[in-house]
């Protein structure tokens, strides 16, 4: 379990991270999402100590990872920049690690083979690709078989089969009663993975919510319909909380009516219909409209829109 | 969700008797050591300088005694001849201290070494140990090597000495140990300024400009400082005791205090800043 507290991170004038307060279960797979510059990092280096919060507090399995005994077996962590020394083998760099908390030198062979390193385990680092070096990361996170995994952007650099790789990984970390704590850009990954989302934005908190709910969320409210009659159907359906677009001569999209609703108003007014469709707002259209006003780093020729509702969304949790 | 059960206490680590001992720290710190082909290589090149150019010292001087002029003759001395490659293979030593620290921090490797040992001074001083351990060896053996090869040019002369003369044995190991020193200020400046260039940059600027530009100041000024820089020190305790201002103890003591200050401001730069 990760617990953080009113976590604040200033580096100089910039605030990295603004009193930041969430808790992250054991048991379940949690997304951690934000754009870039959101702070995601920054907050995943404070829970294991690498950097000092400014205000606040973070403590993983209920005490703080400084002073745990054996820090390996509370913690494993997969940090964003490379952390590891390129002119070593990946086997030595492992072998280092372990000795510090007295793991076993098989363990390391065996984490490994479990990420599939064993034919350049003893190539120096510095020649692996993006994504050998991602696994090396998993490895050294994994080596102290931990209670809490936190891993930051796995599945940047990983080819489709790593991708599947992490997300059944994570899974049956989590499966084992782990706490797995994960961070990434996108949504759809996540949804794919994570049960319960923390999402941030500029430092602070946006959403501490379940998956499910998210995607419920995002999805429906948008109606695709198909008619010859298109332009009386629209005159009978808008209204001051439906709106009415036309996309193509004879179809329309319909914004805050159900696909029924709709359907109804056009038998009742003997309308013929030849497509009657609810769209899937993507998950990432909708994660970008949660935190289109915490964006730091727009692209040229978007700015961003400022508003004054930055209340964190927040639901039940899934216990 | 039960706190209890997930409160660290209760965590049982995978493997029995997991924990971070400072023994376990300098294993770690040793498997680091001699993983790296640069390490290895600068420390065999510190060898090299310190046996050959005393070597080549004491036979220019063997071969070319009898036109030498009357004072230099009067002021020679066979030990720190035989011993004066560590002038230049000091930089080799202090370079090596500045690279392990630094290296850590240019590949980010220093972050997997302070999550696996959170407390972090326990790294510091696994880092220190392992050094002292291999270097210190390395040191005293090649200034022996040094010794015993530079005596033996010496022969033609009659100019040899032997370990037993008065001073030899003290200035032989203390050569040993000056390079030593040397080389954990290399790694106290390394950790203090993250940076292999910098780190490498003050260290010659210590040990290799000061010095001469002290020189240029009023000699009533450079007196009273010059000898207390941490080379001229050390030249106290491993050189003649004819050229220096300090004896030979007071001279340890200050390169000890030198050293002593420059891993404590080590020890906190790592513990209160962010890796
Ligand atoms: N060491 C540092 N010194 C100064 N500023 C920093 C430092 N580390 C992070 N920041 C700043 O803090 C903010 C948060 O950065 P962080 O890397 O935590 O974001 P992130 O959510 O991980 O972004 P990304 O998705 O791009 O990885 C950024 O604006 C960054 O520039
Ligand atoms: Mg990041």
């Amino acid at each position: 379990m990760i617990e953080v507290h009113n976590l604040t991170k200033r580096y100089g004038d910039k605030v990295a991270v603004k009193d930041l307060t969430f808790t992250v279960r054991p048991g379940i797979v949690t997304g951690f999402l934000g754009p870039n510059g959101a702070g995601k990092s920054t907050t995943m280096r404070m829970i294991a100590g690498l950097d000092a919060p400014t205000e606040g507090t973070v403590s993983v399995n209920g005490g703080r990872y400084r002073d745990a005994s054996a820090p390996m077996a509370q913690l494993g962590i997969l940090l964003e920049a490379r952390a590891v020394h390129t002119s070593r083998s990946a086997y030595n760099h492992l072998l280092a690690l372990a000795q510090t908390n007295g793991i076993p030198s098989r363990r390391v062979a065996e984490v490994i083979d479990l990420v599939g390193l064993s034919e350049v385990a003893k190539k120096r680092v510095g020649g692996f690709s993006l994504g050998m070096g991602q696994r090396l990361g998993v490895a050294s996170a994994l080596l102290g078989d931990p209670q809490t995994v936190i891993l930051d952007e796995p599945v940047n650099g990983l080819d489709p089969e790593g991708i599947l790789w992490v997300r059944n990984l994570l899974k049956g970390l989590a499966a084992e009663g782990r706490t797995v704590f994960v961070s990434s850009h996108l949504m759809s990954e996540m949804a794919l993975t994570a049960q319960r989302l923390i999402v941030v934005g500029r430092g602070q908190l946006i959403a501490d919510t379940t998956v499910a709910e998210f995607v419920a969320q995002a999805s429906g409210n948008v109606v695709v319909v198909r008619s010859p009659q298109s332009s009386e159907l629209r005159e009978l359906l808008v209204s001051p909380d439906v709106t009415v677009s036309a996309i193509a001569p004879g179809q329309i999209e319909v914004h805050g009516l159900s696909a029924e609703q709709i359907g109804d108003v056009a038998w009742e007014n003997r309308l013929r219909i030849h497509e009657l469709s609810t769209q899937q707002a993507s998950l990432e259209e909708a994660f970008m409209e949660l935190t289109r006003n915490a964006v730091e780093y727009h692209a040229h020729g978007v700015t961003p829109s400022h508003s004054a509702d930055d209340r964190p969304v927040t639901s039940g949790d899934p216990r | 969700m039960t706190a209890a059960a997930t409160h660290s206490a209760d965590i049982r680590p995978a493997f029995p008797g997991m924990k971070v001992t400072q023994a376990r720290v300098i294993k770690s710190e040793w498997t680091k050591f001699r993983s790296l082909r640069s390490t290895k290589i600068i420390l065999l090149v510190s060898i090299i300088l310190t046996i050959g150019v005393s070597a080549l010292i004491c036979a220019v001087t063997a071969s070319h005694w009898t036109r030498l002029e009357p004072g230099d003759r009067a002021s020679f001395n066979a030990v720190a001849s035989s011993l004066n490659g560590i002038l230049i293979s000091q930089l080799a030593v202090g370079v090596l201290g500045v690279l392990l620290i630094s290296g850590e921090y240019a590949t980010g490797m220093i972050r997997a070494s302070l999550t696996a040992a959170p407390k972090r001074l326990p790294v510091l001083w696994g880092k220190i140990a392992v050094f002292a351990g291999v270097v210190g060896t390395a040191s005293i053996v090649s200034t022996f090597v040094s010794f015993f090869l530079g005596q033996a040019l010496l022969t033609g002369h009659n100019l040899r000495v032997g370990i037993s003369s008065p001073g030899a044995l003290r200035m032989v190991i203390a050569a040993g140990v000056y390079l030593l020193l040397v080389g954990i200020i290399g790694m106290a400046l390394g950790c203090l300024l993250r940076n292999t260039a910098a780190g490498i940059s003050s260290l010659v600027a210590l040990f290799f400009v000061i010095p001469p530009i002290l020189g240029l100041l009023p000699k009533s000024w450079s007196d009273k400082i010059g000898p207390y820089l941490p080379a001229n020190a050390g030249e106290a305790f491993w050189g003649h005791p004819e050229g220096s201002h300090l004896s030979p103890w007071v001279g340890l003591a200050v390169l000890c205090a030198w050293t002593a200050v420059a891993v404590a401001l080590a020890a906190v730069r790592l513990t209160r800043y962010d890796a």
